[in-house]
């Protein structure tokens, strides 16, 4: 998904919205989207660690397998290794929705530690997505309507494929 | 056979038993029109899918929703044989709709998400755990007869 010129750029679905040079090399999201996730994502950073937390624990209780990849933290619920490192990807995340244009150059880093040191499969970060959109649904219950979960589906989806692009 | 745990069988039945089908299948189905739009491909006869509230106000998804959550309850009131339960569904669903079965996986995780919302706190890990191990089963059984 980089700036790639020799692929069809699709045309941006908004009249006075970012241009195509976006860090995906297309537009998934309209402007209006982006303002959305951006603000939900703002009122989750003061409660990163506890939201953070219950992402964690939804997608290990109901994807047992993604739970190989803790094997060095306590994951019981209302572990504080759950909370601190919930809390990093919440943060992450909610950065990230600050400036969605600028995603390949925020990811740089953790780029480079999914795809050489954690080296987590990637089918995992769509099961955390999910997850994810679970704990929001549950928190906000009806604001999530279709419209913003589509734009945080999306939003999401972006920044799974941007996580793994270093992986080979 | 799936075996359930005494917390997974009750916790299915406590949230169908609570559950209003005609505002929670409605909502599911629209939600899925809406987040994955090439799911309207089905739908070309529905009329007006033109975008989110066109979809949310049409009375043809909302009568396909309630038919689908009640569809949804033959299992509910079969966990032991939701294979057989949904065997010809499955059938239906591959050779006479042509559905791609991907798509029930879809419409399930809207449904999750839509108990979510509804259920709030109440929506645990746990809880959670169960709702999306039944929908797998019932999601593997409508996809069993495709061949």
């Amino acid at each position: 998904m980089q700036a790639n010129h020799t692929c069809a750029v699709r045309p941006s679905r908004h009249s006075t919205s970012t241009h195509s040079t976006s860090a995906t090399g297309y537009n998934m999201l309209t402007d209006h989207e982006k303002e959305l996730i951006a603000k939900i994502w703002d009122k989750m950073i003061p409660v990163a660690s506890e939201i953070g937390a219950e992402c964690l624990l939804r997608m290990m209780t109901t994807f047992p397998g993604t739970k190989t990849y803790f094997a060095h933290l306590d994951i019981r619920p209302r572990s504080p290794h759950l909370r601190s490192h919930g809390k990093k990807i919440v943060l992450a995340i909610a950065e990230c929705s600050k400036d969605i244009s600028s995603m390949m150059v925020t990811l740089a880093p953790l780029q480079t530690l999914h795809a050489y040191k954690l080296r987590i499969d990637p089918c995992n970060f769509k099961l955390l997505c999910h997850c994810i959109l679970v704990t929001l649904a549950a928190h906000m219950g009806d604001e999530f309507d279709p419209v913003a979960h589509a734009a945080m589906d999306k939003y999401l989806s972006a920044f799974a494929a941007v996580l793994a692009e270093k992986y080979r | 056979m799936v075996e359930w745990t005494d917390f997974e069988r009750a916790t299915i039945q406590s949230i169908f038993s609570k559950m209003d089908y005609d505002d929670v299948g409605p909502a599911a189905l629209s939600r899925c029109l809406v987040v994955y739009p090439w799911t309207q491909r089905y739908f070309g006869n529905f009329g007006n899918l033109y975008n989110a509230a066109a979809i949310q106000g049409n009375p043809m998804v909302a009568a396909h929703g309630k038919t689908v959550l009640r569809g949804l309850d033959r299992a509910v009131k079969n966990m032991d044989d939701i294979k057989a339960t949904y065997a010809e569904l499955s059938v239906l669903h591959s050779e006479k709709l042509r559905v791609d079965p991907d798509n029930f996986r879809l419409l399930a995780d809207c449904l999750t998400i839509v108990v979510a919302a509804r259920m709030g706190a109440d929506f645990t890990a746990d809880v959670q755990g169960a709702f999306q191990k039944f929908l797998a089963v019932v999601v593997s059984s409508l996809g069993r007869q495709y061949h």
